[in-house]
């Protein structure tokens, strides 16, 4: 649908790059309250975004070199899990599997919380008809497969992305 | 005294965080009639402005919206 058609429903462009746990958030939350709006979304998964839309999801979340981060203990006492414990670096990056700790963290605190996973807000956004396009030089460059993607996906490049977006109310780079 | 509105639907909230309330209800409203009523009940503190945006957003009416026991409680009509 063209924008120049008054009664048109708004449209948000969003472009996904980062694919920790973190930041795949942004993307699936913005687009599923978008599409709850009655809004046309398209969101252009890229670089490190496009495995978010592998069929089978392994999103990891690092502290290291992320400083923002707080780090708390989603169980015990309401005290202890007020605690923002100090993580040295050394620390983070010498402890074997201490990604796997601080993304199981995170989803427990997520899940306590009540924040949607992203597989989720994922199948929200396939339910409320999210147009998500999968870089197709991505794929090639690290060697993915479309059959690694959920079929709901399209494949496209920069210039069929640019072309939705240029008609989009709202454009976001996340 | 303010007028009891007569819901047509409820649909429970609770415990859940952004996006989900406006999700939730935007999912229940598709399965409503025109000028029914939905009652929302949520606990996000963030659903109040929500609520108002997508009840501005879709042009459902935000007929009240109102604060018991620590819940957020919204009466919306399908358009």
């Amino acid at each position: 649908m063209s924008k120049s058609d008054p009664n048109a429903p708004k449209r948000l462009a969003l472009i996904a790059s980062k694919g920790t746990l973190d930041w795949a958030y942004p993307p699936f939350i913005l687009a599923s309250a978008a599409g709850a709006m009655g809004w046309e979304v398209g969101i252009f998964f890229t670089f490190y975004g496009l495995p978010l839309l592998k069929s089978d999801l392994h999103m990891q979340v690092s502290p290291l070199g992320n400083p923002a981060m707080p780090m708390k203990m989603p169980f015990g006492p309401e005290g202890f899990q007020n605690i923002v414990w100090p993580m040295p670096n050394i620390l983070m990056a010498n402890v074997p599997g201490f990604e796997a700790m601080a993304t199981s963290l995170m989803k427990q605190t997520f899940k306590n919380k009540g924040v949607a996973s992203i597989e989720e807000l994922r199948d929200m956004c396939v339910d409320l008809d999210v147009r998500m396009i999968g870089c197709q030089m991505t794929m090639d460059v690290f060697g993915f497969k479309r059959e690694e993607f959920i079929k709901e996906c399209e494949v496209g490049g920069a210039a069929m992305f640019l072309e939705y977006a240029a008609d989009a109310d709202v454009q976001l780079f996340v | 005294m303010t007028d009891v509105i007569k819901e047509d639907q409820v649909l429970d909230c609770s415990g859940m965080l952004c996006p989900m309330p406006v999700v939730k209800t935007s999912k229940a409203m598709k399965e409503m009639q025109s000028g029914q009523v939905l009652k929302m009940v949520a606990t996000d503190p963030g659903a109040p402005p929500d609520m108002e945006a997508w009840s501005r957003q879709t042009g459902n009416e935000l007929m009240r919206s109102m604060t018991e026991g620590g819940k957020f409680i919204f009466y919306l009509k399908k358009k």
